[in-house]
């Protein structure tokens, strides 16, 4: 008989089984636990929208969500999103416009920007702006962000 | 639009993506929190919940009995007092018999795990008296029953007070034919930087202590380390890694960080201490909150004649950069016009509440605000466009403020006639129907400080490494510190540039003070001018030792040869070279890897008078923006449809840069016009999340239409200025003009916030002065 304590779920793609006390979140879990640091903590609050994960395919605030409520459901980080030894589209748009500059948010941005470009392969400016909202950027006044998401957007898709 | 300086280069001047960008894009960037150290203790910090109180006893025994606990800190220990200037040193790494406001650090705990550590955070018993709260300035000009300071002028709050007077003021004022004054208030704001400050330190039984920390300044941190620890530099060492943004928040030297260091010191282990949101925000060192009063004279054709400038600054519980702010506060508004009589009085008053300290456009920003309202208003009463009476009184090229500052290059004309023209200003000022408005608002800003903070040891601001081998890889070392805005990219690009070499070839090592030559890192808008100049030094040493090599390959002079991509060839037949590895091998034949250094040292500068230092920089950027706002004059609400940033950073060496540098500007510009505050009630805060404390959404964000006009500066790294501040500063009065533009309301207290816009709508309405016809 498992552990009440062990929780499974598919993470990036693979099946996991860990260990998991009720009250963790699955941001403690993701980054203490399983040591995937592209997922970052910003706020604990969910105003920040670093921690950004994909849950069954949908952004969601990983430091709001208990790691518990993700039994038997796919859960993709920023590691997860990344293609094995290249970067995806949205990724390499980022790079080559400038979407990043210190960083810290980006892989929420990212995260976010696949989801939306999976749903939504062209999506007009008001719901690449709608659809990262949820994320707060100080450094680029998310222009370059918007244009980057674009232009991943023209290139084919997340 | 862009001018077209005479020489192009390969990489400078493009849009050079930044270096790290890869990694930053995946999640492989390496910020301190992301580090793990064995047997990593988790640090806690007991905070004050006092604004202001004499701690007369702090029981950590029960605390200390916490199995898992490994040690507990109290002031006591560690009570030598420093901060980021040596002449205002009033911060301990732990309260020291008093608590100065909400969220001072008491105590401190190292433990096992982050449960056992806030446990042992609730078993502290602090037995303390409370003080006198002191939350508004005002209360603290004139001796007070309580100083928070024992260094406060005469019994008083006060921690710096400034005053100076150039020229005769008052008689320029009895010739005036127009005067304005505008009496500006400005609530605190903070940088919301998306990375909360951590810290890892591990005390090594080598005798030595590594320190990782999110620090702008990383230099400034190993120096503070030393002296308050009471360890000679040489065995600590200051790690930078990645940098979730800065804005000024994490320039200072901070408590813990010597707090982090202290309790591995006590334990021999690594410890981590990693903020919480709402530890950032009492951490603050935002900008002040400010009430500043400017008067302007000028003559009949709108020539200004003189300033007249009081500044009062909230600097909250410690001085951190507040004596620089003071002196900011009034001569930063200097520029960009010639200003022939000058008087400020500025004074920073200590309060009980999270400390103030240096924010983007530090010093800049507020008073800015006021001059370029100001103007506005004399503008209208001379029936001068806002333009042509800027233009009239724009500083020349290579000459010098009544306060001896050395302007070089100002391309500020350029910015006004680029703004003008690509705004279509002359068709849209006071034309747009009512609600509907555009503003003018222009700036100058430092091209890093001339003055370091530190004159001893006297050494360069800023010295690169450069190491090659025989794999042709080029090692970068400095001390400049990369925050986001990009200078490791610069750094790698000057080195390429110069070298002929690919990108890839260039590796900028990770800041590491035991490796990487002091730079004094990032604040001051100063790392592309100064570690720019160094860099490019570096290289044309080793540029020189590979021509040579070169030279005696191909049996030629050095002089006829040229620098190609990845190649070395004669000038006039240029099939006739060595690739760049060939150059390589023949240097190293003797001496092995070659390694270059390069320095920069701004020259001396400023004048005799006491302060003259503060502001003198080796060159100055020049903005001017025109912003447009459409307000809805039903629930004064308004919306900022477009920018146009004329800026004038000499050069762009990265185009992507300095645009992002600019955008991210006018977004922080507007949140503080717009909108940002930090709200206290008395001295506590009360809005310390990003929930409560709102920055800019995507939403609002302008449509931004950017026109680098600069030419290049005489003594910039290829012609290039700084592009990291100055852009911020215009933002603020371009919005508050143009809101004035739309309604014919004047806004002073800032933020301007929908209820103050109906407000004036409403007041303007009652007394019955129509504005556009509405």
């Amino acid at each position: 008989m498992p552990s009440p304590d062990l929780l499974r779920f598919r993470l990036n793609g693979q099946p996991i089984e860990v260990a998991c006390e009720a009250p963790r979140v699955l941001l403690d879990l993701v980054r203490e636990d399983l040591n995937l640091t592209g997922t970052k903590r910003g706020c604990d609050l969910g105003t920040c929208g670093c921690c950004t994960v994909l849950v069954d395919g949908r952004p969601t605030l990983s430091c709001l969500t208990l790691a518990r409520l993700v039994e038997c459901r796919e859960v993709t980080t920023i590691e997860g999103v990344t293609p094995p030894g290249r970067l995806s589209p949205v990724q390499r748009a980022f790079v080559e416009l400038g979407a990043t500059q210190c960083g810290f948010c980006t892989p929420g941005f990212v995260v976010t920007a696949t989801a939306l470009l999976h749903d939504h392969p062209h999506p007009s400016r008001a719901e690449i702006e709608r659809a990262i909202s949820g994320n707060l950027c100080r450094c680029t006044g998310y222009l370059k962000i918007i244009e980057a998401i674009e232009a991943a957007s023209r290139q084919g898709g997340p | 639009m862009t001018s077209a300086p005479s020489t192009s280069y390969r990489l400078l001047g493009g849009r050079i993506p930044y270096v790290e960008g890869p990694l930053k894009v995946t999640g492989r960037a390496e910020y301190t929190d992301d580090i793990r150290r064995p047997g990593m203790l988790v640090g806690r910090l007991l905070r004050s919940p006092w604004p202001h109180a004499r701690l007369r006893s702090i029981d950590v025994s029960a605390a200390r009995a916490l199995p898992g606990v490994c040690a507990v800190l109290t002031g006591e220990k560690y009570p030598t007092p420093f901060g980021v200037l040596p002449i205002t040193h009033d911060e301990t790494a732990i309260a020291v018999d008093k608590a100065r406001y909400i969220g001072d650090i008491i105590a401190a705990v190292a433990a096992t795990d982050e449960r056992t550590a806030e446990r042992a955070i609730s078993l502290i018993r602090v037995d303390a008296e409370p003080l006198p709260e002191y939350s508004d300035p005002r209360m603290g000009v004139t001796p007070v029953s309580e100083p928070i300071h024992a260094r406060g002028l005469l019994g008083s709050n006060i921690q710096k007070e400034v005053v100076q007077h150039f020229g005769n003021v008052d008689a320029a004022f009895a010739q005036a034919v127009h005067t304005a004054r505008v009496r500006g208030t400005f609530a605190g704001v903070t940088h919301a930087f998306t990375e909360p400050m951590a810290t890892i330190a591990e005390a090594t039984p080598d005798g030595r202590l590594t320190v990782w920390s999110a620090t702008q300044v990383p230099h400034y941190l190993h120096r503070a380390l030393s002296e308050v620890l009471g360890w000679p530099m040489h065995r600590i060492r200051v790690i930078k890694p990645e940098v979730g943004g800065g804005f000024g928040g994490k320039s200072d030297p901070l408590p813990h960080e010597i707090v982090c260091a202290a309790l591995s010191i006590e334990t021999g282990r690594p410890v981590k201490i990693l903020f919480d949101r709402e530890d950032v925000f009492y951490t603050n060192h935002g900008r002040h909150p400010t009430q500043n009063d400017v008067r302007i004279a000028v003559d009949a054709e709108g020539k200004i004649l003189a300033y007249d400038i009081e500044a009062l600054l909230d600097g909250g519980a410690w001085s951190s950069f507040g004596t620089v702010t003071t002196y900011y506060n009034g001569v930063l508004a200097m520029g960009p016009y010639r200003v022939p009589n000058f008087r400020y009085r500025g004074r920073r008053v200590y309060t009980t509440k999270p400390p103030s300290g240096a924010m983007r456009a530090h010093g800049g920003t507020n008073i800015r605000y006021s001059v370029e309202v100001a103007l506005d208003m004399l503008a209208e009463e001379a029936q001068l466009d806002p333009f042509d009476l800027r233009s009239r009184n724009a500083l020349p090229p290579n000459s010098k403020t009544v306060n001896e500052f050395r302007i070089t290059s100002t391309s500020f004309l350029r910015c006004l006639a680029a703004a003008r023209e690509r705004s279509g200003w002359d068709e849209k000022f006071r034309r747009l129907p009512y609600g509907h408005g555009v503003g003018l608002g222009c700036g100058f800003y430092i091209s890093g400080s001339n003055s370091p903070i530190h004159f001893s040891p006297k050494m360069p601001q800023s010295t690169v490494h450069l190491k090659v081998d025989m794999d042709g890889g080029i090692a970068v070392h400095s001390m400049q510190a990369d925050i986001g805005q990009g200078s490791n990219t610069l750094l790698a690009a000057i080195v390429a540039e110069v070298l002929g070499v690919d990108l890839d070839r260039v590796h900028v090592q990770r800041v590491d003070s035991d490796v990487s030559p002091v730079d004094l890192g990032s604040y001051s808008s100063r790392v592309t001018f100064m570690m720019g100049n160094a860099a490019r030094a570096a290289a044309e040493q080793l540029r020189s030792r590979l021509v040579a090599a070169a030279a005696t390959l191909l049996d030629r002079n050095p002089e006829v040869l040229e620098v190609a991509h990845e190649r070395i060839q004669e000038r006039d037949h240029r099939e006739h070279g060595v690739t760049f590895l060939e150059a390589l091998h023949r240097a190293m034949e003797s001496s092995g890897a070659l390694m270059a250094t390069g320095s920069y040292q701004s020259l001396p500068m400023g004048g005799t008078f006491k302060g003259a230092r503060a502001g003198t920089a080796p060159a100055y950027s020049f903005a001017a923006y025109v912003a447009e706002v459409i307000v809805d004059v039903e629930t004064g609400e308004y919306r900022v449809p477009k920018v146009w940033a004329a800026f004038d950073c000499g050069r762009p060496l990265n185009r992507l840069a300095v645009e992002g540098q600019i955008e991210g500007s006018i977004h922080m510009g507007l949140g503080q016009v717009m909108g940002e505050s930090m709200n206290y009630r008395g001295a506590r805060l009360f809005n310390p999340s990003l929930l409560e404390y709102k920055i800019p959404m995507p939403q609002q964000m302008p449509e931004v239409e950017i026109l680098l006009v600069g030419e290049d500066d005489p003594e910039g790294p290829f012609g290039a200025k700084e592009a990291g501040e100055g852009p911020l500063i215009a933002t603020l009065p371009a919005v508050g003009n143009a809101l004035y533009d739309a309604i014919g309301v004047r806004f002073t207290d800032l933020p301007i916030t929908p209820d103050k816009v109906l407000k004036g709508i409403d007041q303007r309405r009652r007394e019955g002065r129509a504005w556009k016809g509405a």
